[in-house]
């Protein structure tokens, strides 16, 4: 304000700030004194908690505080007193088979629940969220198992993978290439496809299902069993039933005799180490399809 | 002034003024303002009496309560009312109540409040003159002063006393007696959420939980603070209720009245008025209304937010009347209406002043004309509708508690996947069950599927084959969580979304849950 009189309320008595709005002045009245004093209270408290606690930026980093205090430090505190609540479980993990941990009601819980979060990191990027694939990716929630789904099949497979080369257990099976290598016509293909979507309950074209039958004995029983109900052992999958990982119909079922397409799966035994496995072979096998 | 003064031996005259009068709230006046101490003066009476006896009732539930034992097995705390928050239970005589049962408790509260609407309505706010805990404990604090210091006089000389040994003797028992008063309510209250033998023991060992000892402190420094030094002024400047009342008052609500109509003009020496031919009320201005208000007030200014009701001027002014020889009730419980009715006839229509002459017959008994309370007032619309209100809500509470399911089922559909094509075509849907057994008894719940053909469930770590009927034991007072995988032949599937029923039963007490589910199937 330019002019820079007093102007003293009449009725009150009391300063104005001289500031006008509408015809109201602004009484200059001074702070009540509780309020200064806790203002006061306030700044001081701020200067001593900066004493305290990281708060002045300085060039490369800030203040860190006497008391040491830090967030990352009350996260690992926090993070060690969760993994020393488990030490037990975990160490008992370790040490118990996995039909026995999957047996115990307590443990079984336990492993469930860190293999679903592990799930959820490392294996849904294939098998998807639900674990339910899609093409290529099996199905880990249904009742067939290309290598088999007992605890120690799904450990297994999880240890050391699916073709796999970088590990020396790692589960192999090679499907020929019938059609790309010559060792079939296509004819020949043809009639074994009919035959395949006949044995798995499908509309056949019989005449050509009965000329694959004896292709079929010759050529695919070794593996995949004289009624198609696969081997496990050898990771051949049934074909007499409803769950196709590259697709049901006659149409796909000759392409992969043609020319098969196989998955590979990575070992996690280093990367996860054997208590995690454990826990994601619970979690899988309580999935619905477990054997 | 004080020759003036009514004869009658046995009525003292008290020097006291209004603190709380609005003549002192003129508008100059700062914001703030110190606040005076009010000396309340002892009183004896109808109301006073009352008083005492809802304080001892009032006062006895809240310290008793949780020390009273009720038997519910060997399941469930022994305690009759029990807050269990870590448990998530509250438990209230033979009512158990559950989370999701909260409505109950929120149903209470509405009924609290219609329930304070329609006393306030009736009664004006018989509430804070007698039940309000703020109003209760500043009575027991009066009680300690009193016992310590004396009645009003005694406490205005000691308190302008300078200190000596004894001025501090009696302030240092007041206020550790005050104390301990306080931290019995701060401890009483810890005992409703935790066993009370217990808690009692580690609290005094120094095993309790440290929000136990919080709670204790925060609760003593405030019973202290508001019952010994802040007193009124939690009522005329913190509570809410006094702001709101005036909505709930109306000219046939009851409110502690002076009658000015007989009153009027007050004088203190009445004789020697009435000798010199001056009309003379029945108020001979002693000032004992004055002496005995809590809140400080002048009930002859009228009604007005300080006021709590609490009818002690009514017994210090009856008492004044009976020792004249006077009808009682110049301050008295009368509605609005009355009191202008009888305003009406007392006021001399041409000078607009009180004439006494105009209420009472040459005989002295008042005229027929004057009106007084009558009952039948209470029921008027308003009052009624709160009432069917209020009503209302506890008969609904009341058939929701009789009616309300003590075994449930709770079912979520797996979302990913929706369902899962099995090896032999069947499709299989998953979901997570609960059970909620909600008795403290063990009990085998059986779980059923009902209403999709051909299908049978399964149910993780149950070693059951599968089937469409399932026995399970669910723990006393406790949910149990299941996962079921439901499968339907292909034969049967029926393309897109189905619904089906899980039904829980228990077959002992024939209580019966059902819970619609979906199947879903591929679109074909």
């Amino acid at each position: 304000m330019a002019d820079e009189e007093k102007q003293i309320d009449e009725f009150t008595g009391v300063e104005t700030t001289g500031h006008s709005w509408d015809g109201i002045k602004e009484l200059n009245n001074p702070l009540p004194r509780w309020w200064l004093w806790t203002f006061y209270a306030t700044i001081a408290w701020a200067l001593i908690y900066t004493i305290m606690y990281p708060a002045w930026p300085l060039l490369n980093s800030a203040t860190q505080g006497v008391l040491g205090w830090s967030s990352r430090g009350d996260l690992i505190a926090a993070q060690q007193e969760a993994v020393a609540q488990n030490a037990d479980k975990v160490s008992r993990l370790a040490e118990m088979d996995i039909t026995a941990i999957i047996a115990d009601n307590e443990l079984r819980t336990f492993a469930e629940n860190g293999g679903k979060a592990a799930f959820k990191v490392n294996c849904v990027q294939c098998h998807g969220s639900g674990a339910a694939g899609s093409e290529g990716y099996p199905n880990l929630n249904d009742d067939e198992w290309i290598w088999g789904g007992t605890p120690d099949a799904i450990l297994y497979t999880l240890q050391h993978g699916i073709r796999y080369e970088q590990n020396d257990q790692t589960r192999i099976s090679m499907m020929p290439a019938f059609g790309a290598d010559g060792i079939l016509s296509n004819e020949e293909i043809r009639d074994i496809a009919w035959y395949v979507v006949q044995m798995s309950g499908g509309e056949a074209d019989s005449a050509a299902a009965a000329r694959g039958t004896t292709l079929y004995a010759d050529n695919c029983a070794a593996c995949h069993g004289e009624d198609g109900g696969g081997i496990p052992d050898l990771g051949a999958p049934r074909l007499s039933d409803a769950i196709w990982l590259y697709g049901g119909n006659y149409e796909e079922i000759v392409a992969q005799i043609q020319n098969p397409q196989m998955g590979v799966m990575p070992a996690w035994e280093e990367r996860l180490g054997n208590v995690t496995l454990k826990q994601l072979t619970a979690y899988v096998h309580s999935l619905g399809g477990g054997q | 002034m004080t020759t003036n003064l009514i004869k009658q031996p046995d009525i003292e005259p008290h020097n006291v003024e209004a603190v709380n009068t609005g003549a002192k709230k003129a508008f100059v006046e700062p914001l703030y303002a110190a606040r005076e101490k009010i000396f309340p003066k002892r009183v004896r009476g109808d109301f006073r009496r009352l008083k005492w006896i809802i304080m001892a009732i009032t006062l006895g539930i809240y310290y008793i309560t949780p020390w009273i034992r009720w038997d519910r097995g060997e399941f469930a705390p022994d305690q009759a009312v029990l807050i269990d928050m870590a448990n998530r239970r509250f438990y209230f005589f033979f009512i158990e109540i559950w989370p999701q049962e909260f409505f109950f408790v929120a149903g209470l509260l509405v009924m609290a409040g219609v329930g304070l609407f329609l006393v306030t309505s009736v009664v004006g706010r018989a509430w804070c003159g007698y039940t309000c805990p703020q109003t209760v404990w500043t009575d027991l604090f009066l009680v300690v002063e009193r016992f310590f210091e004396g009645d009003r006089n005694a406490r205005i000389r000691l308190d302008k006393a300078p200190w000596t040994f004894e001025k501090i003797r009696k302030r240092v028992m007041k206020h550790a007696t005050w104390i301990m008063i306080a931290v019995a309510t701060g401890g009483a209250w810890i005992f409703y959420f935790a066993d009370a033998p217990t808690l009692l023991k580690d609290f005094v060992t120094g095993q309790a939980a440290f929000i136990a000892y919080t709670t204790v402190a925060v609760l003593t420094f405030t019973t202290y603070l508001f019952g010994g030094i802040m007193r009124e002024q939690v009522c005329i400047y913190m509570c809410p209720w006094p702001r709101i009342q005036a909505a709930m008052l109306d000219e046939d609500s009851l409110v502690v009245t002076y009658n000015d109509w007989r009153g009027e003009p007050r004088t203190k020496g009445a004789k020697k008025a009435a000798a010199a031919g001056i009309p003379v009320g029945d108020c001979v201005d002693c000032n004992a209304c004055v002496a005995v208000c809590p809140t400080g007030i002048d009930i002859r200014d009228g009604q007005q937010l300080e006021c709590i009701t609490c009818a002690l001027c009514i017994d210090a002014c009856d008492d004044i009347m009976g020792k004249l020889g006077r009808e009682k009730g110049l301050i008295s419980y009368a509605t609005l209406r009355d009191y202008n009715h009888n305003m009406a006839i007392a006021k001399d229509p041409s000078t607009g002043t009180i004439d006494p002459s105009r209420v009472r017959g040459k005989d002295g008994k008042f005229s027929d004309k004057l009106r007084h309370f009558d009952w039948r007032i209470m029921l008027r619309p308003r009052t009624l509708i709160y009432l069917a209100a209020w009503s209302a809500i506890g008969l609904g509470l009341l058939y929701a508690l009789t009616s309300r399911d003590r075994l449930e089922v709770n079912v979520q559909h797996d979302r990913n996947p929706v369902f899962v094509t099995l090896s032999d075509g069947s499709i299989r849907n998953g979901y997570t069950v609960k059970l909620l057994n909600m008795i403290p008894e063990p009990r085998v719940i059986f779980l059923s599927i009902e209403g999709l053909p051909g299908a049978t469930m399964e149910i993780n770590n149950i070693d059951q084959p599968a089937g469409v009927s399932f026995a399970v034991p669910v723990d006393p007072d406790r949910l149990r969580s299941l996962k079921v995988f439901v499968s339907q032949p292909p034969a049967n599937v029926a393309s897109g979304q189905n619904t089906f029923r899980f039904i829980a039963e228990d077959k002992q007490s024939a209580e019966r849950d059902v819970y619609e589910a979906n199947f879903d199937a591929p679109d074909k």
